[in-house]
């Protein structure tokens, strides 16, 4: 078995050298360097092991080197699995009991003197934020070091292979979330200033200001003047029955596996969150030929873009509003889940009970900032910024525009004088805003010859298409750019409207003069599908995914400035020609449920804290006991004393001192300790060593 | 109406929680308050788990044996884990000076009674198994100290005492020491007043801006000392490891791994540092590093999860005040522990409950003089503290 991607729409295979190594005994290949949860991935294997407590199986969860769930033994060693690359003839063993430490020889004893770095400015977190700071900073020639913990510089946006919202000229609206990262790290190249180190891991600020990070297994200090925090957000965790199964883990931990390492981690996955986030979680999924079962939202409608909800809907993807997840279930892994319609009060309806089969299911219910570092620093008092994710939740687009303010305040309180523009502060207020209304879409008179249907009905912040239109044709009432765009005017059919949009929300439609001629209409398709070429059939979608008529496929249009879209060109019936959106490329047997019998939501022996395998009822029990401090069940449940620090289970239990009918003013917080991840012992043994 | 008790206790520490639980299973109504938000949460949970009766001051080898009898009997009693290892105490001596202060000392040890030998290199290596053996003279061993979990005890007294009625308020500072005609009339705290003739000064590193409160002068000052845990990994050893090289930065170096697999570590630092600041220094983690790497190399293979600064209450001569306030009837206080807290709490706990009730002390009274409130406090620190 081998599900490394080598064929995708959008991202290309990278050519890599493969090696072998062990696990349990077999000889495995892998690319060299990629990471062994990868490498484990690639092979099928998505159990690594089972918790020393309770042996329940262990696997991927942050994919993020956070939380340390996915431990094997490497060489002997425990390793964090998606952090540790794959050497040739590596033996990798699952993690089964606590791990025996080797036997080494002595090394030296005298303490080590820790190497310091100095500089202006320190930046925590390569992502749209910290990158777009630092090249404000790198403008007026300030000393900046960026770290981050990954192979490349862009965060998140190396993950993100859609195309970006907003405007053109502000945000790179219409390029893809890998390619703006290549822009900003050309950008960041023409700084002298601004030095960047990778796959370094900030760990701690310490009682002196200095930060410690960890690179190469080695730690160094960082003695910055200020500081910028932009290490983005981490997903919110969600519990019910079975969430700890290898095959639960966050979306990004997904798109992590998918877009970066290029494996195949699943082959039917069903999401439960119908944010953007989930939502984009599924396109990327449906681009690398994963079935997408379902979407569960909590809500009566979707809380991402419609657009992006319309995207996977056309392709085949039902979404379930007013549903939660009841539980997952399967042995060592994911089997199956089973999900319920909700009432006002969230809870399940009787009768609405429905199970799918599935290996992954991605939990996307929101993010939260990862302030750790934020929090120590401010302990110390020092003079601090946050940007980004880190400061609040929103997209990637706001994180630049956050990445550029902050900068600027650095600036100024590093005395230099520089302006901010008023406009940074209103596209910053406007790229985060929610989406807006929603209106009815209106089709256009009876049109001869070429047409847009334009189906962006909800307000967002985006206008790429206005930009394009050679015709000036497309224009936005008002002007604003969360407006909903309008064609009226003249159409060539040039194309470069479909081909922009970034919600794939425009079809052109060409009506012959011929009444009884069919009608030709172009759709936007970034899927692989062997069965879309000329001379095919395709089943037709309209916005909300329903089918509307076969389309005889004439074309499919790919050229160079279509930035790896693709055009379909179908004939299809003409009284049905505008109410084509586009093709479903999953049949609606791949994703229907079965009926499930009644059972209980999350009950007290869910876990909720991963790490020490704490169960709801004996956290529930404390709290009715009378417990009011997260430290004391810290102190003797173990929760949050494990490797994550507390990061998945906080909010979870938070929920539950709100079930349990406590105002969380009233329950103490954990307390924030250095480090903020595991880290080897031996990156501390500093070689340079004094006296 | 002002709350009745028959025992006030400030502070729900490593001293003020077995108090309350001794306290209250002889029948006393006992008042807990604390300013945290709960149990344990000043310099309890910082502590790192050690407990040994192998001092050199017989008060607090009586003290510690004491409070060795509650831990190592808690689970065969009471049925709850507190993770009372019994792995002894292990001095390794690596330079001819510790060999020769550990064996001075061996001597007056063994003279109180105390079950401590000297072992070979060969034998040190049974007890800790991959010590470093380049240069180990070999070192002392005390097989019937152990270690438990602070938190994990703490818990245990806590729901003890209030299973014989303890009460316990947490969150609220004591503003004022009510007192009338020279006795303890009871405690305002920043909500409500609470009356009792006796109140107990369990008030850890702020013990002596209580004491003040009732112009006390209480001769306790905090300084503070680093510590972390590992990952869990298979248990190895269970000794607890006090390395007395002196290298830079560092006085002494303590390490022990926990039932849980865990390996606790902890530095004394070679220069004071005083005052209450806990933020981790920068310093701490590459010595730390150095220092376990160095005694069990293989150690260099594990992860570490996590560090943090406590502090130690210290008294001027490095003994603790266990004493009745002479000035003001029914003043009193179990405090400067000295970084030893949690270790000697219980044992002080039930020398402070003998006092308060005048039931036949635990504690010869000649031993007790130790402890006084009253002492010169000039006799230098003890060896091995």
């Amino acid at each position: 078995m081998n599900r490394h991607i080598t064929n995708h729409p959008i991202l290309q295979a990278p050519q890599k050298e493969k090696i072998s190594f062990v696990f349990n005994g077999s000889a495995l290949s892998a690319f060299k360097n990629e990471m062994l949860s990868a490498a484990l991935f690639a092979n099928g294997i998505q159990t690594f092991g089972h918790h020393h407590a309770d042996n329940s199986p262990q696997g991927i969860f942050c994919a993020n080197g956070q939380c340390s769930q996915c431990t094997v033994v490497a060489d002997n060693i425990p390793v964090k699995a998606c952090m540790t690359p794959v050497t040739e003839g590596i033996k990798v063993f699952s993690y089964e009991k606590l791990p025996d430490l080797p036997d080494v020889s002595a090394s030296p004893l005298p303490a080590g003197k820790t190497k310091t770095i100095e500089t202006d400015v320190l930046i925590i977190g390569a992502g749209p934020a910290g990158l777009s700071a630092a090249i404000e900073l790198g403008r007026e020639n300030i000393s900046v070091l960026i770290v981050d913990d990954k192979s490349e510089p862009g965060g998140k946006l190396v993950l993100q292979t859609h195309a970006f919202f907003g405007s053109i000229e502000h945000c790179h609206a219409g390029t893809r979330g890998i390619d703006i990262a290549k822009k900003l790290s050309s950008e960041l190249e023409k700084h002298p200033s601004i030095k960047i180190m990778l796959e370094t891991t900030a760990v701690g600020v310490f009682l002196d200001g200095k930060t410690g990070i960890v690179n190469d297994n080695k730690f160094t200090l960082v003695n910055p003047k200020k500081i910028l925090i932009a290490c983005g957000a981490r997903e919110k965790a969600l519990a019910f029955p079975g969430w700890d199964l290898p095959g639960v883990y966050g979306a990004g931990a997904f798109q992590t596996l998918l877009n970066r390492d290029m494996v195949k981690p699943s082959e039917k996955l069903f999401i439960i969150g119908g944010g953007n986030v989930g939502l984009i979680a599924g396109y990327h999924a449906l681009q690398a030929g994963i079935t997408v079962v379902g979407i569960a939202e909590a809500l009566s409608s979707v809380g991402g873009y419609k657009v992006h909800a319309d995207k996977i809907k056309r392709l085949g993807v039902p979404i379930y509003t007013s549903h939660t997840v009841i539980a997952v279930e399967g042995k060592n892994s994911v089997e199956s889940i089973t999900i319920a319609e909700i009432d006002k009060e969230f809870a399940p309806k009787p009768g609405t009970y429905k199970s799918f089969s599935i290996d992954t299911v991605l939990v996307a219910i929101g993010l939260n900032p990862v302030n750790e570092l934020l929090t120590q620093a401010r302990s110390i008092g020092l003079d601090v910024f946050c940007a980004g994710d880190a400061a609040e939740i929103a997209e990637a687009s706001a994180a630049m525009f956050s990445g550029k303010i902050e900068g600027s305040k650095i600036i100024r309180a590093l005395k230099k004088s520089v302006s901010i523009p008023e406009e940074w502060m209103s596209n910053l207020s406007i790229l985060k805003s929610k989406p807006g209304k929603t209106k009815e879409l209106e089709l256009p008179e009876k049109y001869t010859g070429f047409f847009p249907i334009i189906r962006c009905v909800q307000e967002i912040p985006c206008n790429p298409c206005v930009a394009v239109c050679p015709n000036k044709s497309i224009t936005i009432p008002g002007n604003v750019i969360t407006g909903c765009p309008v064609f009226s005017g003249r159409c060539d059919g040039c194309t470069k409207c479909a081909a922009i949009c970034p919600g794939l929300a425009i079809t052109l439609v060409k009506n012959p003069e011929k009444q009884d001629e069919p009608a030709k209409v172009i759709v936007p398709f970034e899927i692989l599908d062997g069965s879309i070429a000329p001379g095919n059939e395709a089943d037709c979608t309209d916005m909300d995914g329903i089918f509307i008529c076969k389309g005889k496929i004439e074309k499919v249009i790919s050229r160079k400035n279509l930035n790896r879209r693709l055009l379909i060109q179908m004939s299809v019936p003409r009284d049905k020609a505008m109410q084509v959106a586009g093709i479903r490329v999953q049949p609606l047997e791949l994703t229907a449920p079965y009926l499930k019998e009644e059972s209980s939501g999350i009950t007290d022996e869910t876990i909720i804290c991963r790490c020490e395998r704490v169960s709801a009822g004996k956290i529930r029990r404390q709290i009715q006991d009378g417990l009011r401090d997260m430290n004391q069940l810290k102190a003797f449940m173990r929760c949050g004393m494990g490797a994550c620090g507390g990061k998945t289970c906080q909010q979870l239990i938070y929920k539950l001192f709100r079930e349990e009918g406590v105002d969380l003013k009233y329950a103490a917080d954990f307390t924030n300790r250095p480090l903020v991840s595991e880290v080897p012992l031996s990156a501390f043994l500093t070689t340079d060593l004094a006296d | 109406m002002t709350p009745i008790f028959d025992v006030i206790i400030v502070g729900a520490g490593s001293v003020g929680v077995p108090l309350s639980m001794v306290l209250s299973m002889r029948n006393i109504r006992v008042l807990v308050i604390e300013r945290g938000h709960s149990i344990g949460q000043g310099q309890n949970k910082t502590a790192i788990g050690g407990i040994r009766a192998t001092h050199s001051v017989p008060a607090k080898i009586k003290t510690s044996q004491i409070s060795l009898n509650i831990f190592s009997t808690w689970q065969a009693d009471y049925g709850e884990d507190i993770h009372w290892q019994k792995g002894g105490y292990c001095f390794p001596a690596y330079t001819s000076e510790t060999e020769s202060n550990l064996k001075g000392l061996l001597k007056v040890q063994k003279s109180y009674g105390l079950n401590i030998d000297w072992l070979g290199s060969k034998e040190l290596k049974n007890i800790v198994p991959g010590i470093n053996t380049d240069g180990l003279l070999g070192g002392t061993f005390s097989p019937d100290d152990g270690t438990a979990s602070p938190l994990m005890s703490i818990n245990a007294f806590y729901n003890m005492a209030r299973k014989y009625g303890a009460i316990f308020k947490f969150n609220e500072r004591i503003e004022k020491i009510i007192m009338r005609n020279g006795c303890i009339y009871g405690v305002k705290t920043n909500k409500q007043e609470y009356a009792a003739p006796v109140l107990a000064n369990c008030a850890g590193a702020y013990a002596r801006e209580l004491g003040k409160l009732a112009e006390i002068n209480v001769p306790v000052f905090p300084e503070s000392h680093e510590a972390g845990v590992t990952e869990p990994v298979q248990p190895f050893f269970k000794a607890m490891v006090v390395d007395l090289r002196k290298t830079l930065g560092v006085e002494n170096f303590y390490f022990y791994q926990n039932s849980g697999g865990h390996i606790i570590f902890c530095l004394t630092p070679e220069n004071t540092i005083s005052g209450t600041n806990t933020i981790s220094t920068s310093e701490f983690l590459p010595i730390a590093a150095q220092r376990l790497a160095g005694t069990v190399p293989r150690l260099r293979n594990v992860k570490i999860r996590r560090i943090w600064r406590g502090l130690y209450p210290m008294t001027p001569d490095g003994m603790p005040i266990i004493d009745r306030v002479r000035e003001i009837k029914g003043l009193y206080m179990a405090v400067g522990m000295c970084g030893q807290g949690f270790m000697l709490g219980p044992g002080a706990a039930m020398i402070l409950a003998d006092m308060i009730m005048q039931s036949p002390p635990s504690l010869e009274p000649k031993l007790l003089e130790s402890f006084s409130l009253y002492r010169s406090f000039e006799s230098a620190f003890e060896k091995l503290k």
